[in-house]
């Protein structure tokens, strides 16, 4: 089995691991961030290049560096393999240029953008990305589609990634959509304004690490940070109906999948992508629909975790020991 | 033990005869009071008369329209985040057809409220806004009988189409600027 050392931290995987897949099972900050690869998607990866890794010695056999940033979505390790990511400050420079190209067609419209506070390139360019584009010249302009009742595309606003075709390809039964022309003037569509009716179509909202396809059903209806996410779960014939609902007081204004650390949706405990049928996610609005596990775990330093308070159940005033007593609802 | 020098112990003595007349203490008072008659005021007639207040002074918001009247307010709720007294609520609504002139953005502010007092004039809000909405003027916040009055609404907060109804914040950005 190979051993490959990501930024200090040897570890040793099975053939054929990519050195992204090696460094996510480091976790942590040694993991490079990805735009297009999705794990649960065969064949994605290799389009936008933030996951580009320095590699200064290739093998044990060939200990050569390689001559420029790799993309690690894409390279298989090899066994006494060197990678750096974060410690070498050449490549967080060059990946700051990647991010720079990224946005160079990107509205930078996240005041309005659903997709704000969640959103893989806005975390992208706060960490890497100047305060101030560069770019003089006209931005690509598209027309906002619907795409079927439920789902908006943004074109200006996406990156190209193709996880969305992915989707359509490998989850949903028909692929109706992918992308037109060439080059700058590329853009994901339907041929001829069709709409998305397969049954899991709504997962390329999920996938999606812009806000390119939004949920129309939670079109401008909160921030999401305003919102309380809870873990729940129905029986579901078409799929496995594990969820994550945005909930506003008793209302769910989203369902979307439950998503790991790295943005891509959670296996169920039998091992499969939880994919959500189309069902589930729009049209089962309504807190009975569902059974609420709890308050999802989010992360203290996401957005959606701001304004968050425990809640208080069965709150009493103990008037002659000046004492509170209450007990903690969820977590 | 002393903590002041001055501090003076209490003693039952006997007052002396000119103290007993209390004449002379009532119009040593009496001087006092007269005196204040031609001093400077110390306070002023508001609303009729308004004592100055510093350029970067934070009192009631307003919400900015741009050059051509339409609102700036994109409902993004960065206020509502970074407002620490969570004070700001606000709903988004999508902007229709024909609606150009009135919102700049596709989507804004359907419902605006700032609980005024909740609100701590603390100015987070108009630092967090990206798209220059909201801004603190120099106006006071005025006083109300009714508490339901203080939560201010959209028709309290934007500021008017028309050139004399708009709300100056020139003073207050100016003195912001560095160069």
């Amino acid at each position: 089995m190979p051993k490959v050392t990501i930024d200090g931290h040897t570890i040793e995987v099975a053939e054929g691991t990519t050195i992204l897949e090696a460094a996510r099972m480091i976790g942590g900050e040694v993991a490079p961030p990805a735009m297009c690869f999705y794990s649960k998607l065969k064949t994605s990866g290799g389009y936008c290049r933030t996951c580009i890794v320095k590699v200064t010695k290739g093998s044990e056999k060939d200990p050569r560096p390689m001559p420029k940033p790799v993309a690690s979505c894409r390279t298989p390790v090899m066994d006494g393999m060197e990678v750096q990511n974060k410690t070498a400050p050449d490549l967080v420079d060059a990946r700051a240029g990647v991010v720079e190209f990224l946005l160079i067609n990107h509205p930078l419209d996240c005041p309005i953008c659903d997709q704000a506070g969640e959103c893989h390139l806005q975390d992208l360019s706060y960490e890497h990305g100047l305060s101030k584009s560069r770019y003089d010249f006209k931005r690509r302009e598209f027309d906002k589609i619907d795409i079927g009742p439920n789902i908006k595309l943004h074109m200006t606003r996406c990156i190209l990634c193709y996880r969305c075709v992915k989707v359509a390809e490998q989850v949903c039964d028909s692929r109706v959509h992918g992308v037109l022309n060439r080059g700058d003037v590329s853009e994901i569509s339907t041929h001829i304004e069709k709409a998305l009716d397969s049954d899991f179509s709504g997962n390329v909202i999920d996938v999606c690490p812009v806000g390119a396809l939004t949920d129309r059903t939670f079109r401008f209806k909160s921030r999401v940070w305003f919102t309380k996410p809870v873990d729940a779960h129905r029986d579901c014939k078409k799929c496995c109906g594990r969820s994550v609902l945005f909930m506003s007081g008793q209302e769910v204004l989203r369902v979307s999948v439950r998503k790991d650390t790295w943005g891509e949706v959670e296996n169920t405990p039998e091992g499969n992508p939880g994919w959500l049928c189309n069902e589930c996610r729009f049209e089962k609005k309504s807190a009975s629909d569902w059974t609420i596990e709890g308050v999802r775990n989010i992360d203290r330093h996401s957005v959606i975790s701001q304004n968050k308070y425990l809640e208080v159940k069965n709150l009493k005033i103990d008037v002659s020991n000046q004492k509170l007593i209450g007990e903690k609802a969820h977590n | 033990m002393q903590l002041t020098n001055r501090s003076e112990v209490v003693v039952n003595k006997v007052m002396t005869f000119k103290e007993r007349l209390y004449f002379p203490a009532i119009i040593s008072g009496l001087v006092i009071t007269v005196k204040h008659l031609f001093k400077k005021r110390a306070t002023v007639k508001y609303p009729e008369e308004i004592r100055p207040v510093a350029p970067i002074y934070r009192g009631l918001h307003v919400l900015k329209r741009d050059e051509q009247g339409r609102e700036n307010c994109t409902a993004c709720g960065l206020c509502a985040v970074a407002c620490p007294a969570e004070a700001i609520t606000m709903t988004a609504a999508e902007r229709k057809k024909g609606e150009e002139h009135l919102y700049r953005e596709e989507k804004y502010a359907a419902v605006y409220e700032i609980n005024m007092l909740r609100c701590i004039f603390c100015g987070l809000c108009e630092e967090a806004c990206p798209k220059e909405a909201i801004f603190l003027t120099d106006r006071m916040l005025p006083s109300d009988m009714n508490r339901a009055n203080f939560i201010f609404g959209k028709d309290k907060l934007v500021e008017g189409v028309s050139n004399d109804s708009r709300i100056d914040i020139s003073k207050r950005t100016n003195a912001h600027r560095k160069d």
